[in-house]
């Protein structure tokens, strides 16, 4: 057809808001690998640290959000364009969810003060984070790219970060009934392996907010989410 | 370029099927001609009862000429001559028995710029109804009565009732085209069209012919061309989409109920012009 796009601000605009988006993603990325180093070197000043900045993550959610709506007040976005914006604002939602996951590890580093962390616990919580991490940076690209089959795929993976998850989970529990002393310390251990348990949950959302935009179709891509089946 | 086949998308769920009693008028394979010019090619359009339906596209795509044949308005072009059906109430309005006066009397029409008749408020109402029959008597609203119920149907009453006496070209824009629609309904049609019916207009009095609208569609069906898309996103129920084929001739390309159309339109075309890029 004889026609130019007539709508060059509103992509670049667009293209911004993305970028931020992408901004966003690798604040809470580093946010958690972080939250991890630190309970791993047990560094309590790290840990505060970063539980201090997790309130820049959310500057610059709310920062996209604000933007977000002005696009959709200013610009009147239909069909894609509105689908793209909507998932932006629930996007940004899970990534500063995934940052208080992060925050969350440093508050467990910081109780849990002096205490010893069992490596074999450890090494386990950095597989999952691993995986967690993977997926979300690899829904960060499907969602740029509008990558519908990686979107589709990358929720499946949410299965071996769960099955880690039980596993540490038994693992905590065996070694409270054996040493009642260890209760405090294994619950928080727990807690810390449920936050990423969680943030692989939020990468699914995200992968289904991909599917949304590309498709229009909404619809739950993972049925072995725990907390959507009602919790464990 | 690939022949462009107009096509409806419809769901038996959320859509009424072909032949549905719901129908207030249907085109079917509608073709109309200014001198041999195709101006729309094939054209089916099922409208349906008690809705708003909107008709969207790029200038010259035919949108005002379809909107024009559920009324026989076309036929005032000298060079137009149209193919196809339209029918309402399972008649072809243009077979040769039916009287196109009565067509526009069942089937009224509201225009871009805002027509009052030179003559006061009160009978811009009463005249269309009184050539159209209105009769007062036992049982029956007097014309006092009917000329308020019009107005108020058309949301103007409170703005006009100390005046009824003076010219309906005094009053603003908005409240002309709200004349308009009132004089429109006094004759008690059964589908109302309109024609840009807000383009002349400034925001607020759009808003006012907006929420008319949503409150004449429990009475009337409503038929509305318009170039604003926010205006058809916000109106209606259901929203056509037109464009130009390689003929310069309209054709239909997507029908479907509006939240789909502005969310989630299925045709390329579509989505190009809803989001201002055109394919």
């Amino acid at each position: 057809m004889p026609y130019s796009s007539p709508r060059e601000s509103f992509d670049r605009a667009l293209q911004k808001l993305l970028d931020q988006v992408l901004v966003l993603g690798s604040m809470v990325e580093q946010a958690v690998q972080s939250s991890l180093d630190a309970l791993k070197g047990r560094d309590l000043n790290a840990a505060q640290r970063i539980y201090h900045a997790d309130q820049n993550v959310n500057e610059k959610r709310y920062q996209i959000e604000t933007e977000a709506i002005t696009l959709i007040a200013t610009q009147q976005p239909m069909a894609r364009d509105v689908r793209l914006l909507a998932a932006i604002l629930e996007i940004i939602t899970e990534l500063e969810r995934i940052g208080d996951y992060a925050k969350g590890i440093c508050k467990i580093n910081l109780l849990l003060s002096d205490e010893e962390i069992d490596p074999a616990i450890f090494a386990d919580l950095q597989r999952m984070a691993d995986l967690g991490l993977g997926m979300l940076r690899r829904a960060l690209d499907a969602f740029v790219n509008l990558d519908t089959t990686a979107a589709k795929q990358i929720p499946n993976e949410d299965d071996q970060v769960d099955a880690l998850y039980n596993h540490i989970y038994r693992n905590l529990i065996n070694e409270m009934s054996s040493t009642p002393t260890s209760i405090d310390r294994a619950n928080h251990m727990m807690w810390a392996a449920h936050n990423l348990e969680r943030m692989a949950d939020r990468v699914t959302n995200i992968c289904e907010r991909i599917v949304y935009v590309a498709t229009g179709q909404m619809k739950e891509l993972d049925s072995s989410d725990d907390e959507k089946r009602g919790g464990s | 370029m690939q022949q462009i086949s107009p096509k409806i998308q419809t769901q038996a769920s959320d859509y009424p099927q072909s032949g549905s009693p719901t129908y207030a008028i249907e085109a079917r394979n509608l073709n109309v001609y200014y001198g041999n010019f195709r101006a729309v090619k094939n054209i089916n359009l099922p409208i349906e009862r008690k809705k708003v339906t909107a008709i969207i596209g790029p200038s010259g795509c035919g949108k005002s000429t379809v909107l024009r044949t559920f009324n026989r308005m076309n036929e005032l072009v000298p060079t137009a001559h149209t193919e196809g059906e339209i029918l309402f109430l399972g008649q072809n309005i243009y077979a040769p028995q039916v009287d196109p006066v009565e067509v526009r009397r069942r089937v009224g029409m509201v225009f871009q710029k805002p027509n009052p008749f030179p003559k006061s408020i009160y009978e811009n109402i009463a005249w269309g109804a009184k050539i159209n029959g209105f009769k007062t008597g036992l049982g029956k609203p007097s014309m006092d009565e009917w000329v308020e119920h019009s107005l108020r149907r058309a949301a103007l009453w409170d703005e006009v009732k100390d005046k009824l006496h003076q010219s309906g070209l005094s009053l603003s824009g908005g409240q002309q085209q709200r004349l308009c629609i009132a004089r429109a309904i006094a004759i008690q049609p059964e589908i109302i069209l309109m024609d840009e019916p807000a383009s002349a207009l400034d925001p607020i009095a759009t808003l006012k012919i907006e929420e008319l609208m949503h409150e004449l569609a429990e009475e009337y069906t409503i038929i509305v061309v318009t170039h604003n898309m926010q205006q058809a996103a916000r109106v209606s129920d259901y929203t056509a989409f037109f464009t130009m084929d390689e003929d310069r001739a309209g054709i239909l390309v997507e029908y479907a109920q509006t939240n789909q159309i502005f969310t989630n339109p299925k045709d390329p075309r579509t989505e190009g012009y809803i989001t201002g890029r055109f394919g």
